[in-house]
């Protein structure tokens, strides 16, 4: 993997919306931001009703996302933009999830919905009527997906990256800042997470941050490159972007993301948390 | 979850001010209200904390600890900062001109 397979320009974007074969999706925090105006062509995905589970806390099965993919008009071999709002946290968390389920082409669209606006590009509301498919999907590839009890046994052996605010890692916080707090798990993080939030990964305008600037980055943090890797947050938006930067960019090969993260964690009974900024 | 409530002037039911500090303001341009705006939360050290999207009427809120934060808009029509010092619980009240 590599920043050219993984991360596409708003330039190149705009020069491909009506490419043969380019699918843009929307995956967007706020799942009413697509209704108001989207890249041209492009369709949505609403992350909260379609890529969970509405009963369990967990993902669409395999059959729930071919049916998904299918009733979009993505095929197997389409390539897939994903864009979204809040610097792309729900977009790379989708990007994650595609790759999840083997879908071999799929890009994040560099700085999202933010640096598409901020450039005054075009913005649409006509919805895209595109014909059914019959989408396959593979087997969840569990390679990059970590659960809670190889999180516990990870503690001491593996780079575990925390990238929540600082006040979230600390346990002033149970939720970033711009939400309430109305969570009633324990504050805190993993004993021994590096704390590396992912905001250090963008620029401003929402673009990722050099792969040079990307490496000193994690180096100066203490992430140990020999080891593998798990990135968690609250509930697995923001690592996944964290994830794409380790993973897909950066090209380190064992790196999970934990989706269960903070609001997994911090619920279950007699784990080790660890409070404070992890630097004393 | 996850999703950034809608910004709007009014507190949402729920939230104790005498508990929770909570930024609040509009990003303006020559006065008048900027809609669309990204509105980031930064603390002392100028590092990010939170991001959210300004409404049609320009207002932004966040969710704060004690503390120096600076509150930060990118739009079209240009950037802009302002300096929020949070003591305790309450609302605080911060106008973000850009431009």
């Amino acid at each position: 993997m590599s920043r050219q397979d993984a991360l596409v320009t708003a330039d190149w974007a705009e020069e491909n919306l009506d490419a043969n074969g380019v699918v843009f999706v929307e995956v967007d925090e706020d799942t009413s931001a697509y209704d108001g105006g989207h890249i041209p062509g492009a369709v949505k995905i609403d992350w909260r009703t379609e890529l969970q589970d509405q009963v369990r806390r967990d993902f669409v099965d395999k059959a729930g996302f071919e049916k998904l993919l299918s009733s979009k008009g993505i095929s197997n071999d389409d390539t897939v933009v994903l864009y979204g709002g809040n610097n792309n946290w729900f977009a790379a968390y989708a990007y994650w999830y595609f790759k999840l389920y083997g879908h071999t082409a799929v890009k994040l669209l560099d700085g999202g919905r933010k640096k598409w606006e901020l450039d005054g590009r075009k913005l649409d509301t006509a919805v895209p009527e595109r014909p059914q498919t019959t989408y396959t999907a593979q087997e969840q590839d569990l390679s990059i997906r970590a659960f809670r009890d190889e999180v516990v046994d990870a503690i001491g052996s593996k780079n575990l990256v925390d990238v929540r605010s600082p006040d979230e890692f600390s346990g002033k916080l149970l939720a970033p800042a711009h939400l309430p707090q109305e969570q009633a798990q324990r504050g805190g993080h993993i004993p021994g997470a590096l704390n590396v939030p992912w905001s250090k990964a963008a620029n401003e305008d929402g673009t990722f941050k050099s792969d040079d600037e990307l490496r000193k980055l994690y180096e100066a943090e203490g992430l140990d490159s020999s080891r593998s890797t798990i990135a968690y947050c609250r509930i697995g938006e923001r690592s996944s972007h964290s994830w794409f930067a380790l993973h897909e960019l950066l090209g380190e090969s064992d790196v999970k993301n934990y989706d269960g993260s903070w609001t997994e964690y911090g619920s279950l009974i007699g784990v080790p948390v660890e409070l404070g900024d992890g630097k004393s | 979850m996850c999703g950034a409530p809608e910004q709007t002037a009014e507190i949402p039911a729920g939230v104790d001010l005498t508990k929770e500090s909570v930024l609040v303001g509009k990003v303006t341009n020559g006065g008048s209200p900027v809609g669309g705006a990204y509105v980031r939360l930064l603390d002392g050290t100028g590092e990010f904390t939170a991001e959210v999207v300004s409404s049609a009427t320009g207002d932004y809120r966040f969710f704060a600890a004690p503390g120096s934060w600076t509150v930060r808009a990118l739009s079209r029509s240009g950037n802009g900062q302002a300096d929020v010092a949070v003591q305790g619980p309450g609302l605080y009240t911060t106008e973000v001109p850009v431009g």
